[in-house]
């Protein structure tokens, strides 16, 4: 059975694609045959985060348009035999893509024997991020603990509800996880910033995971090695864990907890 | 905190004011999802018809629809403001 996870949130700059990278690495290195396909059509990315920007050749939209096979257009990770990058087209507009057309590349996925395919969605409420969700049968929304980026991802949720083929067709619906992503536990703990609890509580939906504010996520992306390959890094660990929750294990949740102050910075303030 | 804390001011902390407000927000955002598809639209246009006659706030329009048993209500109310000179 060939899971689709779609990666998403409506507000841009939150974390999709980091995550989508992360996610479809944890996955695979699980040991699961695992896509991770770019929508963000003319602003194509992910490849960067993934480092495989110089392999592109062929992208998601030669696929559907019949300009090469899915096997030419995929590209293999060089550190995962399992996973592969599907390229959003650099240069095409967004209407490229099509229902019918993103249907037959997932399908296509799912006969090649793929256990996972990781859609990273564009932001806002597009056709890009419509059909990124579409055939999704999960999906993570990635939140900022922030007041717009909450209210996008609740609009989200109502889309994920309403506006998917498990929606339309009177399936089970779409299962829903938060992945809460530049959480600075010093600020929460301040009062100065939501905690996983507040947002918890606003949105009722499962939080998957909370990955701290870091500053392996700007490296990780300099590098182009996804920040879950990362061990010295928080938000590397936290990736690991949310991934490992999506596989069904039971981990406690990390770095929730303010960095302990020392002697002078408790007398004196920080 | 630290020993000379009181010497600084603290204002409120501004996550509780982010909850309080995204809590609200949301709810009605869900609220109007959950009606039906016409509802922002009819509400902007009856705000249009008010308008002509009566000079209110754009958020003085409410409306709802309420199920009660088998029944859908829709419940439409109207603040008009308060100095609103007669005869004019």
């Amino acid at each position: 059975m060939t899971e689709f996870i779609v990666v998403t949130s409506g507000k841009g700059g939150v974390g999709k694609t980091t995550t989508s990278a992360s996610v479809a690495v944890g996955l695979a290195r699980h040991g699961k045959k695992t896509a991770v396909i770019d929508f963000d059509v003319g602003l194509r990315n992910l490849d960067l985060i993934m480092g495989c920007e110089r392999r592109v050749v062929f992208d998601f939209v030669n696929v559907i348009q019949g300009d090469c096979t899915l096997k030419q257009a995929l590209i293999k990770d060089k550190r995962h035999d399992n996973l592969h990058v599907l390229a959003a087209s650099q240069t095409r507009d967004k209407d490229a893509l099509s229902k019918e057309g993103v249907e037959r590349v997932l399908h296509e996925l799912r006969d090649e024997g793929f256990d996972y395919v990781v859609c990273d969605s564009p932001a806002g409420i597009e056709k890009g991020a419509f059909l990124a969700m579409y055939f999704a049968d999960r999906a993570i929304v990635v939140v900022n603990p922030e007041v717009s980026s909450v209210r996008d991802s609740d609009r989200i949720l109502g889309l994920l509800a309403s506006k998917t083929r498990r929606a339309e067709t009177d399936q089970p619906a779409v299962e829903q996880h938060l992945l809460l992503t530049r959480y600075d536990s010093t600020r929460v703990a301040n009062g100065d910033m939501l905690s996983v609890d507040d947002v918890n509580e606003i949105l009722g939906v499962e939080i998957l995971g909370v990955i701290p504010e870091s500053q392996g996520v700007l490296t990780a992306s300099n590098a182009g090695v996804p920040v879950i390959l990362d061990e010295q890094s928080d938000a590397g660990l936290a990736y690991a864990d949310a991934v490992a929750r999506l596989l069904g294990e039971q981990r406690p949740m990390r770095f929730l907890d303010a960095p302990k102050k020392g002697l002078f910075t408790r007398m004196f303030g920080g | 905190m630290g020993i000379f804390d009181f010497l600084r001011s603290r204002p409120k902390a501004s996550a509780s004011i982010a909850k309080e407000r995204l809590r609200i927000i949301v709810a009605q955002e869900r609220a109007e999802r959950a009606g039906p598809d016409y509802l922002p639209l009819l509400r902007r246009e009856l705000l249009e018809v008010i308008r002509k006659y009566v000079n209110v706030n754009p958020d003085a329009v409410e409306i709802h629809v309420e199920r009660e048993g088998r029944q859908e209500v829709l419940e439409l109310s109207v603040a008009l403001p308060d100095n609103e000179a007669a005869g004019n």
